[in-house]
């Protein structure tokens, strides 16, 4: 049976990899330096974890990828697409141009062709004006040759999307079935100047979604696993097919931290709970609800460009395993955010190095026997390595007391390499779990992902029930689901949200709802 | 007089934020179109109000409308200019100069964009010196002026005027043709006189919110405290250091109703607080003492950066400072209280000037 699954993550730190059986019992995990263009570190990683272990690699029929590749493209202003923004809205939103705030540099590397015409809706579903078809077919005459990738974005096409989908059938018929063709609707919610640039950037990562899933494809086949199923991990925690990820690249950014929020959840079976990811130069610490990660209510930003994606809510501080402790003249104490990331194995004191790191501070304590040589920190002044050792403690506390919802004592999942750095007992906090395997609960968590549909939309309450906006926004969710892999059985709707528009007659009422299920496993 | 453009605006956008007390919107719409008007028409004058004519004609430029709407539906650029040529016409008379309604989210942004493209001067002033909910809560409004006669204008080019018997009727009607127009829309209204704006306005409104932006900009750069950059240049007082342990909300109709409740930090250790808001933060107490109440200021600034909390945005374990700065001395006199005071929100409690309450609180 091809029932077993390798999943990999990729972190600003390490690359880890594990493989699990087809009851999701760890069968080998190892952890890899990142390297500077990811791809190679997958690569390596792949191989220590399927040589590590006598691994029947037939039996592989899943590989699950977390990657930091889009992100980085994004950063570096590389191997992005020339995109042509169409915006669907005209004679609405001219007092706002795309991409008004974008830094200069991004928009260069993209080469960017700007239209605005006809088109849109109002917020109950009335035409602002009809779609502009003759213009459309212009355009796509006009930029036949000059662009390789469109966004399309309508005024409230989350209340309606009809206007960006007749556009997109308009301009395929000129471009080509293929082109790859972004619309917003399928993308980001409320909020059209973040919606629109998140499909902006959508449209320029197409190509760097298809190298990355080619690429990972041909590692895999490298180490002889052929015929498997591979899926690349989302930002809400969840997976979706290499097809899904190459339309909606932008929807793997920042899928690392829920990784790991996802994996301690799997290893403690636990649904509620604080997780602290301590890695070699930040702690992340993260809010499991209901089995998922808390999302945060802030707009997101992504290389500058400001986004209405929901990430994880997190908490993050320049503390890990590798953070640099200096020792001020006046007896202060800095630790941190400075980090020896993952040379802390040749820089750290008790490593024979000559830099004094928070892992020191915690073989000093003997609270960390296998690892180092404590003999190397024997000197360590005993006031001074209490003090340090509080003062991380401290920090922890003070991020964990951050994300608690209430003032009650909340139970906490330690993961990450680094977090024998934290101790067992935590102020405000109740028990304190150090699941086996928590080093890689991030590639866990990759490797047992769900899959999700989620939809949002306003709902006028004055022509319809309540009870059957929810009911019909529900149904909606749980198709996508079942649409993006989910099996049947397992799908259940996981959070519902309405939230009526302020100074708006009408019980105008905005409802989003996510339905969540098991990978079907054929 | 001066001229104001990107750096200006960004300042006052984050000024006017901090201004908005908890409500007012997220500016952040408002000032791309601000700065997307300046880029192209060129930098905006502003008027010291006692550089404006006695007889000359003044007009705020604001959004009336669901916020929620305004950041998908953005404007078009044409709407102020085309109310503002409509209330022209209508009054028979060219409009020298705009200003802003209120401080606070879109609405100090907007009156920037208009000036901008319409070529005229932007005043230093505003009606309320803060953000208030509705449309007769304007010093204009103290002072006996109509806000009628109005223009109304949406994005496609429909324009409304409006003339009414009292500014209640106003508030009513327009926000009716509102919805019709899609959830949004910029007015024209409270037309004043230079004279009437000088006895009636809030004066240096604007420069305010710039200090203010640029007081917390720079506080980040040179490690100053940027909550005590903040109290320096609003005369405001410290109320009360904590963190967030509870928040309720409810909507009902228009308004977004709650409390958030606080845990002393530091010199408040020990101590509780709490904050009432109805889109705006309402009512401050410690323990069971008042701090401060409507219509003085009440504002949560992260700890931090200073950077405002907004009602929709608060959250548990955020770390906060709460902050009260007094009021325009017109809200202070009988009417002003009984128009935007306590007991308008609802609340049984004697208005009391914050400075007032924190010296008492001293002298015990």
């Amino acid at each position: 049976m091809k029932n077993w699954r390798i999943g990999i993550d990729v972190g600003g730190t390490n690359t880890d990899a594990v493989v699990l059986d087809e009851n999701f019992n760890l069968i080998s995990s190892i952890k890899c330096p990142t390297t500077e263009d990811v791809t190679s570190g997958i690569e390596s990683a792949m191989h220590k974890v399927l040589e590590s272990s006598n691994i029947d690699k037939n039996r592989i029929g899943y590989a699950m990828l977390g990657t930091t590749h889009c992100t980085n493209a994004i950063v570096e202003r590389k191997r992005l697409k020339r995109v042509a923004v169409i915006r669907l809205g005209k004679p609405a939103t001219a007092a706002i141009m795309p991409m008004a705030d974008w830094p200069e540099d991004l928009k260069a590397a993209m080469n960017v062709e700007c239209f605005l015409i006809e088109g849109g809706f109002e917020f109950d579903g009335r035409e602002i004006s009809p779609l502009d078809e003759a213009e459309l077919k212009k355009i796509g005459e006009k930029i036949k040759g000059k662009v390789e990738s469109i966004a399309i974005i309508s005024v409230f096409s989350s209340v309606t999307d009809s206007h960006e989908k007749r556009a997109s059938t308009i301009l395929k018929k000129i471009l080509g079935e293929d082109f790859p063709i972004s619309i917003s609707s399928e993308i980001g919610s409320l909020g059209l100047i973040e919606r629109e640039n998140a499909t902006i950037l959508n449209a320029a990562l197409v190509e760097v979604a298809r190298t990355t899933t080619e690429s990972f494809v041909k590692a895999l086949e490298r180490e002889k696993i052929f015929d498997v199923k591979i899926y690349l991990g989302q930002n809400d925690g969840t997976l979706m097919s290499v097809d899904y990820a190459i339309k909606y690249p932008i929807l793997t950014i920042a899928c690392g931290p829920t990784n790991s929020i996802r994996g301690a959840a799997f290893l403690t079976h636990m649904r509620d709970a604080i997780v602290v990811d301590v890695g070699g130069t930040t702690t992340d610490v993260g809010v499991l609800v209901n089995g998922f990660p808390r999302e945060s209510m802030v707009a997101v930003e992504i290389g500058r460009v400001r986004t209405n994606f929901r990430m994880p809510d997190l908490v993050s501080i320049g503390l890990g395993g590798g953070s640099i402790i200096k020792l001020k003249e006046n007896g202060e104490i800095e630790i941190g955010p400075e980090s020896v990331g993952y040379k802390v194995s040749e820089k750290a004191l008790c490593f024979g190095g000559d830099t004094l790191t928070a892992t020191d501070i915690v073989v000093a304590k003997g609270l960390a026997d296998n690892i180092g040589n404590k003999e190397l920190v024997k000197d360590l002044n005993f006031d001074m390595v209490d003090k340090v050792y509080a003062q991380m403690t401290f920090m922890i506390e003070e991020c964990v007391d951050m994300m608690k919802t209430s003032r009650d004592d909340v139970e906490v999942i330690l993961v990450g390499g680094g977090s024998i750095l934290v101790p067992d007992k935590l102020k405000g906090c109740g028990r304190v779990y150090k699941p086996e395997n928590f080093g890689v609960a991030n590639a866990i968590g990759s490797a047992i992902a769900q899959v999700s549909g989620q939809i949002e939309k306003i709902f006028c309450l004055d022509e319809m029930e309540r009870s059957k906006a929810l009911e019909e926004a529900k149904h909606l969710a749980l198709e996508e689901a079942i649409k993006a892999g989910a099996g049947f059985e397992s799908v259940e709707v996981i959070d519902v949200e309405d939230v009526p528009l302020a100074y708006l007659p009408g019980n105008a009422t905005k409802i989003r709802v996510k339905a969540v299920g098991d990978l079907v496993i054929s | 007089m001066r001229k104001i453009g990107v750096r200006e605006i960004e300042d006052m956008a984050v000024g006017a934020a901090v201004l908005g007390t908890g409500g007012g919107g997220d500016p952040y719409v408002g000032k791309l179109m601000a700065i997307q008007a300046v880029k192209e028409y060129g930098e905006v004058t502003l008027l010291d109000p006692e550089e404006v004519p006695d007889e000359a004609l003044i007009v705020p430029s604001s959004m009336m409308g669901a916020p929620t709407v305004s950041v998908e539906k953005i404007p078009n650029g044409e709407e102020p200019f085309r109310s503002f040529n409509a209330l022209e016409k209508l009054l028979g008379q060219k409009i020298y100069a705009t200003m802003s309604i209120e401080a606070g989210g879109v609405n100090s942004m907007i009156p920037i964009a208009l000036a901008a493209k319409k070529g005229i001067p932007l005043v230093d002033a505003d009606t309320m010196g803060r953000a208030f909910p509705e449309l007769q809560m304007t010093t204009f409004n103290l002072n006996g002026i109509k806000g009628t006669p109005l223009s109304l204008c949406d994005e496609k080019g429909n324009t409304m005027s409006l003339h009414t018997i009292n500014n209640k009727w106003t508030e009513k009607i327009a926000r009716a043709v509102t919805v019709v127009m899609g959830g949004s829309a910029i007015l024209a209204d409270y037309a004043v006189t230079g004279a009437e704006l000088k006895k009636a306005g809030v004066l240096g409104t604007a420069t305010k919110c710039e200090l203010i932006g640029k007081a917390i900009r720079e506080a980040a750069v040179s490690k100053k405290n940027p909550v005590e950059a903040v109290l320096e240049v609003t005369g405001g007082v410290k109320l009360f250091h904590g963190k967030i342990t509870d928040v309720a909300r409810k909507t009902d109709g228009a308004f977004v109703h709650g409390r958030a409740a606080l845990e002393g930090l530091g010199e408040d250790k020990g101590f509780y607080a709490e904050v009432c808001f109805q889109n705006e933060n309402i009512v401050a107490k410690k323990d069971d003492a008042i701090l401060a109440t409507v219509p003085d200021l009440i504002i949560l600034l992260d700890k931090e950066t200073a950077l405002p909390v907004t009602t929709e945005s608060i959250k548990y374990g955020a770390r906060v400072i709460m902050i009260g700065i007094p009021c325009d001395n017109q809200w202070r006199t009988p009417k002003g209280i009984e128009t935007v005071g306590p007991r308008y929100f609802g609340y049984d409690i004697d208005y009391i000037p914050v400075e007032m309450r924190v010296q008492e609180a001293a002298n015990k």
